[in-house]
């Protein structure tokens, strides 16, 4: 079997032809100017058709997916992915479709987007949507562009954005691409926001302060239950409030952020409406406003009249366009079907995520230090400071657990957790399950006890030994040359 | 009624049991209770086959290309999808994984990456390629950041020739760091390019021009590269279709500094415009400002060959607001399909296909003669696309071809109002000879 797709060496295995050989080919050096013409072959690789199945099987072979057991990946919501949803979204009505055709030829799929656009707005308790970011760092992007264009056009030179020191990383970046500086807030000894620290902050730079981001609940899995007053103070202060929804899960039908004064705020519909990631995407970043907003957002929006769909691309004070086309539909698609599936029962979901979340917490507290434990929800931060000295580091145990036929949990993040490790079972995990991954934990702290050799070499059971990531660094190689 | 969930009443109360809490409602003790009390008016859940029955209806309220003979283009193109690609990316390992940040156990999405990487560096030429972005437009839009950042320099020159999606892309970008975007015009078709020479100035940091551009037809990509000569600082920002470089010289080789495009045409189904698959290659000076993911070829603890996510001191996680980009997820599943089919195509099958687009603009292009009231638009050659005008009523002569199921073409009206006489007629391997036949037999009717 191949190694890489370069390594056969077989030219002229390669048969698959798409072309139709009815066309009565000109010599097409006569068609294209000569000085443009490729001189060289690009070095496509030369496999049979049965060679490259073989070759790409092999390497799913060597992954880990939700479908082959727990996933407990802090704030990724890696939940199970329904098949019927994957079914639907490769129907040919839903694939094969332009982008450019008729609105009256892609009503279903106006339809679609129409409605779950609807219902997110329900579950958010916003007022406007668009569908267009492709993933979650892409509506927080566009969500910031939102608010420096509503406060340049109110002609407010607001130029900083609060962000408390347990947020995610993509909040500092896309806060800096959309040209604002950041002020770094630390958490209190609890994990969640202070108060006092922001009414400082605020006190101090007033008339600078465009927006604070927030998570809710946060990273450490901790509702920030200052949120109301947090967004009287911001409010007052002519900023906004932007709700980061990558832990939406633990709140879904149980509470909103538009209810908590949020005015911008972005989903991933990768994470908690169960679109699969893909191995890193493609996922959709749909972006939530209130009505004062709601002529900013990136376009096109969908639109209904009586019973037509429409594509609305005329919105005044619009920061444009964030892609070529209206979204990743297909993603779309499959958290529309998941909703419709769930229906009412949408609060069961962040029940059972907390449940499950509070079930490992209790009893992985007995192995593990957990320094921001109060009222978490749907995830929760543990340390594995006290195995340190022992060679039971966060990266020791995750690579342990990976010997265990288990993914790792988040670790290393947030960095206000030292040897942190950020575990977020989800709803679609059973007890039994949940036993085994503190079985698996309790085994690996004997074994830091007993023989921390087994940490230290781990994996040894997967398809790889520990890779060697300074030598990627140090002697780049970053294609098949 | 499928919810999906696992646990039975019994599993929920042995857990509250458990935790000591008499129930569910104490696990949000802890927000306000006036946030508590939300009126959600969904409808109740769906089983699998309801479900499947309603989305069937709702697909059907579609009309897919099935039903038609296709000319539409312009940045999203349908080919024929082969098996093995959709075959490859449902698998379950692949499409339920995260993000491969734990690289022992995800040494297949890292491979696929890293052979993407190949991949598109073989075509494009360039050194270095990231894992993937979320389409061509936004490719282009970091592209331009790159090179502002680079060159320290807030002004970018990018071509009238340019996809005018790609062109509101760029702008939405470059508000964040306040970036002036230049659109050059263009002449017959092509970029203008003394036009170009008299925007160019020592704050332009970047040219991006589109090559075979919107129109379909081939810039002279030397001679521009020529014009930025007096610009030694200036990027040059290549935009193409990979399809195209099956048969066409690697941007390397007219002096691209980074190749952008959108990898949709490889592999990846329409649907209505996403997920597509950005692809972005460059110079290896500029691999420490890339943006995204990239996976480098390493060893493991014995020595075999094994792959990682590297050079991540760029990207958000770590180095936050002086990332290279925000970008977390990107489309990887995509570029799987675009890895697969290019590997199954190799690069006999790829020039083929890309002949097949090539050859169908062409046919059309010879019979269009035979028309009273159509021709091509612009002189050059073109690639798989070519504008068409008439001095017929355009909405007429697109519903005329409507009416026998042809998908005539893309209206430039919005996007280019001196064109409102034209079309953009676009050509892949679907379009047969005598699907072109019948198109052209209409329009010598009307």
């Amino acid at each position: 079997m191949a190694d890489t797709i370069f390594s056969g060496s077989g030219k002229g295995r390669n048969r698959y032809r798409a072309g139709d050989s009815s066309i009565q080919y000109k010599d097409i050096r006569h068609l294209v100017p000569k000085q443009l013409l490729r001189t060289e072959t690009a070095g496509l690789p030369h496999l049979s058709e049965s060679e490259v199945v073989r070759h790409f099987t092999s390497m799913a072979r060597k992954n880990y997916g939700v479908d082959d057991g727990i996933y407990p990946l802090g704030s990724c919501t890696m939940k199970y992915n329904p098949k019927i949803n994957e079914r639907i979204a490769g129907h040919p009505s839903f694939l094969r479709i332009h982008p450019y055709q008729r609105e009256s030829d892609v009503q279903g799929t106006l339809k679609v987007m129409f409605e779950l656009g609807e219902m997110l707005k329900q579950i958010t308790g916003l007022d406007a949507v668009s569908l267009q970011p492709s993933a979650g760092a892409h509506g927080e992007f566009a969500g910031l562009l939102m608010a420096r264009k509503y406060y340049d056009l109110k002609g407010e030179s607001r130029k900083l954005v609060i962000i408390p020191d347990s947020a995610h990383g993509t909040n500092f970046s896309s806060a800096s691409m959309a040209g604002f500086e950041v002020i770094e807030v630390r958490s209190k000894r609890d994990g969640t926001i202070d108060l006092d620290l922001l009414q400082e902050i605020v006190g101090k730079h007033a008339a600078d302060i465009a927006l604070v981001m927030i998570t809710n609940p946060n990273t450490l899995g901790i509702f920030e239950r200052d949120i109301l007053a947090i967004s009287d103070l911001m409010h007052k202060n002519g900023s906004l409030q932007y709700y980061d929804g990558a832990n939406l899960n633990a709140i879904i039908g149980a509470a909103r952020p538009g209810d908590m004064g949020f005015d911008i705020v972005h989903l991933n519909l990768h994470k908690t409406f169960s679109a699969p990631h893909g191995g890193g995407g493609p996922g959709a970043g749909p972006v939530l406003v209130r009505d004062y907003l709601k002529g900013f957002l990136p376009l096109p929006v969908i639109g209904k009249e009586g019973e037509r769909y429409y594509l609305d691309e005329d919105a005044e004070n619009t920061i444009g366009r964030m892609k070529s086309f209206y979204g990743n539909f297909s993603v779309c698609l499959k958290a529309y079907c998941y909703l419709l599936s769930v229906g009412d029962r949408l609060k069961d979901i962040s029940i059972d995520a907390n449940l499950n979340a509070n079930y490992l917490k209790k009893k992985l507290g007995r192995l593990f230090d957990i320094p921001y434990g109060k009222n978490t929800m749907h995830e929760f931060v543990m340390s594995a400071r006290k195995y340190r000295e022992q060679g039971g580091t966060a990266l020791n145990i995750a690579k342990r657990l990976i010997d265990y036929g288990i993914h790792p949990p988040t670790v290393y993040f947030p960095a206000i957790v030292e040897e942190a490790m950020m575990v977020e079972p989800t709803e679609t995990e059973s007890i039994e399950s949940l036993d085994k991954l503190v079985d698996t934990f309790k085994c690996i702290v004997k074994e830091i006890k007993t023989d921390s050799r087994l940490l230290e070499d781990a994996p040894s059971e997967a398809h790889v030994k520990r890779v060697d990531e300074l030598r990627a660094l140090k002697e780049p190689v970053l294609k098949e040359s | 009624m499928v919810d999906y969930l696992v646990h039975s009443e019994e599993d929920r109360k042995r857990i509250l049991g458990y935790l000591g809490m008499g129930g569910v409602e104490r696990l949000f003790d802890f927000i306000p209770k006036k946030l508590r009390n939300i009126p959600l008016k969904l409808p109740p859940g769906l089983n699998e086959r309801q479900l499947h029955h309603y989305l069937e209806n709702t697909a059907c309220l579609n009309r897919s290309l099935k039903d038609f003979s296709c000319f539409l283009g312009g940045g999203a193109y349908y080919h024929y999808i082969p098996a093995v690609v959709e075959h490859i990316t449902s698998m379950s390992q692949f499409a339920t994984a995260y993000t491969p940040y734990q690289a022992e156990i995800s040494q297949g999405t890292l491979q696929y990456i890293f052979e993407f990487q190949s991949l598109m560096c073989r075509l494009t030429g360039m050194d270095i390629a990231n894992a993937s972005m979320y389409d061509g437009a936004s490719s282009l839009a970091e592209a331009v950041l790159l090179a502002a950042r680079v060159t320290g320099k807030n002004r970018v020159i990018v071509s009238g020739t340019l996809d005018p999606k790609y062109r509101e892309t760029v702008s939405t970008y470059s508000y964040g760091p306040g970036i002036e975007v230049i659109e050059t015009g263009y002449k017959n078709g092509l970029t203008d390019i003394g036009g170009l020479k008299k925007a160019l100035d020592k704050n332009t940091g970047a040219v991006a021009i589109q090559t075979p551009n919107f129109f379909g037809c081939y810039e002279d990509v030397f001679r521009i590269r020529k014009a930025l000569d007096s610009s030694p600082d200036c990027l040059y920002i290549i935009c193409t279709n990979p399809l195209s470089l099956a048969l066409l010289k690697p941007p390397s080789e007219y002096g691209a500094d980074i190749t952008v495009g959108d990898a949709q045409a490889l592999g990846n189904p329409l649907a209505y415009g996403g997920p597509h698959v950005g692809y972005f290659a460059a110079r290896e000076k500029y691999l420490r400002q890339m943006p995204g993911r990239i996976a480098g070829k390493t060893v493991d603890r014995e020595g075999k060959d094994a792959y990682v996510l590297t050079f991540q001191t760029r990207e958000q996680h770590i180095r936050r607001t002086k990332a290279t980009s925000n970008i977390c997820s990107n489309h990887s599943l995509n570029a799987l399909a675009s890895a697969v089919y290019l590997t199954l195509m190799g690069e006999e099958g790829l020039k083929d296909l890309a002949a097949a687009c090539i050859h169908g603009a062409h046919y059309f292009a010879q019979r269009l003669k035979e028309t009273s009231h159509f021709r091509k638009k612009f002189g050059s050659a073109g690639f798989n696309e070519l504008v068409v005008s008439t001095d017929l009523d355009i909405g007429m002569v697109l519903d005329e071809l409507y009416k026998e199921n042809i998908l005539g073409g893309l209206r430039l009206d919005k996007y280019y109002p001196e064109l409102a006489d034209s079309i953009l007629v676009s050509f892949t391997e679907m379009n047969s000879i005598e699907d072109i036949d019948r198109y052209i037999e209409i329009l010598k009717r009307l």
